[in-house]
């Protein structure tokens, strides 16, 4: 088989995974290698999907002993079937790398014989790069459940960063549609690997040349839409899994159909929940950097997000009493609250007043949008001129607001006469 | 006191610059037009030629640092590469700010001068940013080529990324717009002006990773997630003619000869 048709099916058969992000690790090139990697990231080029793309994202192999009804690589589905040898991704790899087309490797790879021989697969990959090449670039690899345990702290070692997918928001869809992988097979290794990372932490403080273990942290994902888990459900398992297992990023990927399975929705008509994905994202941006916490975003009463307005809008209509914020005055939690004032415009807000009173006028040259923030923000006292609008209004100029980005559906014209007739 | 308003006219160097800013201070004259030499413009304004000195642009470059902080240095040299339209009045109008506020001005971030330069630094900076993304190089003879069309002088800020990512490689990266290329080999580098730069063909192997790139890029997509808006907004069109991925497949070179009856004198 050629190359080219390798390279399609492998990356066909990995692009469901969402995560390709090359962040959470500084390291300077050095002379006799070959690589870096930036602490904040960077996209190497946008998809036709709008996704970045910064790693080459393959598998090693699609041949796979499980069968997943969600997964386009399950047994009983009839696809192409490919493999890498492990020095030929590596070249690949390399190819890509010096012409700047990737920030470094994806792997990952379906269960082909057993876990053991996926890993030491991976493995024997992951070392030709690192000893054979030389490769300092960025790595990201997956940990396969039920693998040796030795296996994955081998891998850790040669990769930047680790994830385990924990697939489905609970372990009652992951029984009805994965029945091969339980949840504590997933949990292990995620414990494994957190383990790992803190103790490799620890020996660093000691020895300048300790061995890193995933210094770029561990992440997660998981499918939405698939099963009838709510909005809180989802969001109250991220939490958790960013305080129990200290997690880098959770991503959520918006269930595309691949099979027409009886347990699943069905491929026809169906729509990926995008906007489900999309709030949800936002929600765990607030979870993450705003120091939100996922009660306060939604609680028994509200189990899903609001589809029209983001979280932290319909946050600041539900505590009305909150507002107006002081932005001469307001503390940088309170600041964070305000809808439209992000980290950036916080922190900036912070550095400009030490230096003299903000207006609105100010607000703009910082760059602060106020298209959302106008509606609760005052400065010194005074709101902004002209903006006059009550509780029930703020909702209809909320909304407004998104609207644009809401219309996605044409709407047809009508016809006097019935087609065909 | 009403300074003399002049134009300065220099080499258009960020020493020039530097030394326009002294003999400006030192005269107590107010520039309000910066002209480089190659500049055929005439100004309304009596004009000042003024000669770049190593010795005063670096005693102007060390008293940004002593009266400005080490953030307002850093911010008037980027400036300097910024696309910003007359970048050197409003740099000077920074400058003399900042002797006479000091390091504060730079966290003064309403003021319209410092809100001015410090937008066209973030565009800057940003720009500089997606670059080390977007660049595309091609292995020609053992050596790495690539090409942008920027709209700020980002090499200076890509220098550091690229050296250190490709220590062992022999590159130049070349700047479109700005007629400049970086070179590195071995451990050292230069940024050069360079009038006239045409990239050499493919040899097989570079064509199969182009090949190889590409698909890889086509497949990558989720048809069910497409996004074309999503996409353009993360990586805007304009970056789009020097990358790998939207460009066509080369076929046999063109032939620049015309058809024999098209040339000129046979009709």
């Amino acid at each position: 088989m050629e190359l080219l048709d390798k390279l399609n099916i492998l990356a066909d058969a990995a692009k469901y995974d969402a995560a390709c992000t090359s962040s959470g690790l500084d390291r300077a090139g050095r002379p006799g290698t070959i690589g870096s990697t930036m602490q904040c990231g960077c996209c190497h080029s946008f998809s036709a999907d709008g996704r970045c793309i910064s790693l080459l994202k393959v598998l090693l192999t699609n041949v796979c002993v499980y069968d997943c009804q969600y997964c386009v690589n399950r047994r009983s589905n009839d696809v192409p079937r490919a493999a890498f040898t492990p020095r030929e991704l590596c070249e690949l790899t390399m190819g890509f790398y010096r012409r700047n087309y990737i920030e470094g490797l994806f792997l990952s790879s379906a269960v082909a014989g057993n876990p053991d021989h996926t890993t030491e697969q991976m493995i024997e990959t992951l070392r030709i790069l690192r000893e054979e090449y030389r490769f300092g670039g960025y790595i990201h690899a997956k940990a396969i459940p039920g693998a040796d345990p030795l296996l994955t702290q081998r891998l850790g070692l040669l990769a930047d960063r680790m994830s385990v997918n924990i697939e489905l928001p609970s372990s009652k869809s992951l029984s009805l549609l994965a029945p091969d992988k339980k949840k504590e097979a997933i949990l292990a290794p995620m414990t494994q690997i957190r383990d790992g990372i803190s103790v490799s932490r620890q020996e660093l403080r000691l020895y300048r040349h300790a061995p890193r273990f995933a210094p770029a942290g561990q992440s997660t994902q998981m499918i939405v839409g698939a099963t009838q888990e709510s909005d809180r459900q989802i969001l109250t398992l991220t939490q958790s899994l960013y305080q129990k297992f200290q997690l880098k990023r959770v991503f959520y990927s918006a269930y595309i159909p691949v099979s027409s399975s009886p347990l699943l929705p069905a491929p026809h008509g169906f729509q990926p929940p995008l906007l489900r994905e999309h709030r949800l994202y936002q929600a765990d941006w607030l979870l993450r950097y705003y120091h939100f916490r996922a009660e306060e975003i939604l609680d028994e009463s509200q189990p899903n997000l609001d589809p029209r307005l983001d979280p932290k809008c319909t946050w600041a209509l539900r505590h009305l009493d909150f507002f107006p914020v002081e932005v001469n005055r307001a503390d940088y939690e309170a600041l964070l609250r305000v809808p439209g004032i992000g980290v950036k415009s916080a922190r900036r807000i912070l550095t400009a007043r030490r230096v003299g009173p903000l207006t609105f006028e100010g607000l703009k040259r910082l760059g602060v949008v106020l298209k959302r923030a106008q509606y609760f923000l005052t400065c010194s006292g005074r709101v902004m001129a002209g903006l006059r609008v009550n509780e029930d209004g703020l909702l209809r100029h909320l909304l407004a607001l998104e609207a644009p980005a809401l219309a996605t559906a044409v709407p047809e014209q009508l016809s006097l006469f019935v087609p065909g007739s | 006191m009403v300074q003399t308003q002049v134009c300065c006219r220099y080499d258009g160097t960020f020493a020039g610059f530097l030394s326009c800013v002294f003999e400006c201070y030192v005269n107590k004259e107010e520039p309000v037009e910066f002209y480089t030499q190659e500049d055929e413009r005439l100004s309304l304004y009596p004009e000042r030629v003024i000669p770049t000195r190593r010795d005063r642009a670096e005693r102007v470059y060390r008293s940004l640092a002593a009266k400005f902080g080490p953030a307002g240095q850093r911010l008037v040299t980027r400036g300097f590469l910024t696309c910003l339209e007359n970048r050197e009045v409003w740099l000077w109008q920074l400058i003399l700010l900042g002797y006479r506020r000091g390091p504060v001005v730079t966290r003064d971030l309403t003021h319209p001068v410092v809100h001015q330069v410090q937008k066209a630094v973030r565009h800057l900076e940003q720009e500089a940013h997606l670059f080390k993304g977007f660049v595309r190089f091609s292995l020609l003879d053992g050596v790495l080529v690539g090409e942008i069309e920027p709209k700020n002088r980002v090499l200076p800020l890509l220098r550091p990324h690229f050296c250190s990512r490709y220590p062992q490689e022999a590159f130049l990266l070349y700047d479109r717009t700005h007629r400049e290329g970086l070179l590195h080999q071995g451990g050292r580098w230069a940024i050069v002006p360079l009038e006239d730069f045409q990239m050499g063909r493919p040899g097989e192997e570079e064509a199969l990773y182009r090949r190889l790139w590409r698909s890889f890029y086509d497949t990558i997509a989720i048809e069910a997630r497409y996004n074309p808006r999503c996409r353009m907004t993360h990586m805007p069109k304009r970056y789009w003619g020097t990358m790998t991925e939207f460009q066509q497949e080369e076929s046999s070179p063109p032939s620049r000869a015309l058809p024999p009856d098209l040339l000129p004198g046979r009709a």
